[in-house]
């Protein structure tokens, strides 16, 4: 279920430093706080935007954060953050989908954690061209 | 009320109701007051009816249905109004079509024929706006039920302490998942808050688990154990050890023993102590 | 000056982390820990989490490396005071803090290592 874009906007962030990582973290931590996220789905949404935003900075080159508030087909509220790079993209998605960085090697994408911490992940990339990262994490 | 029936029915039936004012809403608010039986007093009635009858009046000479949701939102509190003061939302819904009676009593006096024919259409707006008075009655109802139903969770999910150091968490009835989660949540924060080593888990009392419960389960040990805590899971039945592994579920070496006595033995060995007898001094 | 303090409390460092961590920060305690580590001799590491309120991929790495840093120099390490929040969010990310040992709280975290560091 792709909730349709347009809810109302929180805050537009370029990701192109360590502190702008940190200031997507305060962004987010304090949007979810004010829309009502429990105190673990606070927690879930600012890794996820955390470690999406450190992917933005440190494998696509830099770029930007969009976090708005969203309110879905059913009038559940939430929070929607679409991160997007003109990196060098991702040329194998699936396998970054499923990479194990837990495995604690360093490397891989951070990705597959993050889904799993939000309830809608969509990925768009093109070599060469860069990458989008669209989350969207529902009030319970 | 859809747009293709033909607008001067409609329109017919928004001037029929402005013209015959006076004697409809008068007529209208009559026939509740008889129905209500004292319980609301003839002049809140008319002052509640008045603005429905605005909003109706409105609602039918309009194009676009604009006023329908201002006349839905006061069919609402009319509603949920009622329903405080007890009434039943048959008899709440009576009073809206009490309406119908009052117009088409005077349809019948005045020989009106195009008021006739765009009746059966009026009625059936009408009809609407009872069920409407209805739903809300129903929705109201519904959040009382769940209010309770997050109460009766609060009571029914409550962590232990068997020990210094050891909590249990007896857990009764079927697990859903939206349940487990929040019976997990707390009892990790009670380890937090309590400093305590040994959580046990006891699902004697569970008829049945299924594979979103069981993750559930795997989860909040894991987590227990990254915070630096032990879980153990007491009172597994045959059934339920089944489903576990067919499902395919490792639990790996999660500590699990069959009654809340043994993970309680467990629990104490584990925090350096031993039951000893004594004599009676 | 250092963003972390690192405090010696007899044969063991303890670090308290209280502010939201950069992934500067992050790599400064890491050498800042194991400098602190030569010059004291400590045997012992106690990092706080209690006031942390996110940790991700790179802060749990952090974790894991300090703990193999130090053991390297015959130190044990315990992070003490996870959140609950915080290690079911660790849980569902898929890291596992292997090699990390860890307490509910300071106290529990100094008996702990004590009780390791007695047994070597």
């Amino acid at each position: 279920m792709t909730t349709p874009p347009g809810g109302e906007p929180v805050g537009d962030v370029p990701v192109v430093s360590n502190d702008d990582v940190v200031r997507v973290r305060q962004i987010v931590r304090s949007a979810a706080d004010s829309a009502g996220f429990s105190l673990v789905d606070q927690t879930k949404i600012v890794t996820a935007a955390g470690e999406l935003a450190r992917n933005t900075l440190v494998h696509g080159g830099g770029g930007t954060a969009v976090i708005e508030r969203s309110v879905n087909d059913r009038r559940k509220a939430g929070l929607r953050i679409v991160f997007t790079d003109r990196g060098p993209g991702i040329p194998d998605v699936e396998q970054a989908l499923t990479d194990g960085w837990s495995t604690g090697n360093g490397l891989g994408l951070g990705l597959s954690g993050a889904r799993r911490l939000v309830d809608e992940f969509t990925l768009e990339s093109a070599v060469g061209e860069g990458t989008t990262v669209t989350v969207v994490k529902w009030i319970r | 009320m859809s747009g293709e029936s033909g607008g001067t029915a409609e329109t017919h039936m928004s001037d029929l109701l402005r013209s015959r004012r006076d004697a409809v809403l008068g007529r209208w608010v009559e026939l509740v007051t008889e129905g209500t039986r004292g319980r609301i007093t003839e002049r809140e009635v008319r002052t509640e009816l008045t603005e429905l009858y605005d909003l109706v009046e409105r609602a039918l000479g309009d194009d676009d249905g604009t006023t329908g949701g201002e006349l839905r939102a006061a069919l609402g509190d009319i509603s949920r109004n009622r329903a405080r003061q007890g009434f039943s939302p048959t008899e709440t819904a009576t009073s809206v079509y009490a309406l119908k009676r009052a117009v088409h009593e005077q349809l019948k006096e005045s020989g009106d024929e195009r008021g006739h024919a765009g009746f059966i259409e009026f009625s059936a707006y009408i009809d609407e706006l009872g069920l409407a008075t209805f739903e809300a009655y129903a929705a109201a109802r519904e959040q009382v039920i769940s209010d309770q139903a997050e109460q009766l969770l609060e009571l029914s999910t409550p962590v232990v302490k068997l020990w210094d150091g050891i909590l249990a968490l007896p857990l009764v009835g079927t697990l859903d998942s939206a349940r487990t989660q929040v019976v997990m949540e707390t009892m990790l924060q009670t380890l937090a808050d309590t400093g305590s080593r040994y959580a046990v888990i006891d699902i004697t009392g569970v008829p049945a688990v299924d594979t979103e419960v069981a993750q559930h389960l795997l989860k909040t040990v894991m987590a227990a154990r990254l915070m630096g805590a032990e879980c153990v899971i007491s009172g597994i039945r045959p059934q339920i050890a089944y489903t576990i592994a067919a499902l395919g579920i490792e639990f790996g070496d999660i500590v699990t023993k069959a009654s809340l006595a043994d993970a309680l033995e467990h629990a104490l060995r584990g925090s350096g102590l031993r039951v000893v007898g004594g004599t009676d001094a | 000056m250092r963003q972390i303090p690192i405090l010696k409390i007899g044969e063991l460092l303890l670090v308290s982390i209280q502010i939201d961590l950069q992934d500067q920060t992050v790599v400064a305690l890491q050498e800042d820990l194991a400098e602190e580590i030569v010059r004291t001799g400590a045997r012992g590491v106690i990092i706080d989490i209690s006031a942390v309120d996110i940790v991700d991929s790179f802060i749990g790495r952090m974790f894991s490396t300090i703990a193999a840093m130090s053991r390297l120099m015959d130190a044990e390490t315990v992070v003490v005071g996870m959140r609950p929040a915080v290690a079911i969010t660790l849980v569902e990310l898929g890291l596992s803090l292997d090699g990390v040992r860890t307490a509910l709280d300071l106290e529990q975290g100094m008996r702990l290592l004590e009780s390791s560091l007695g047994e070597r």
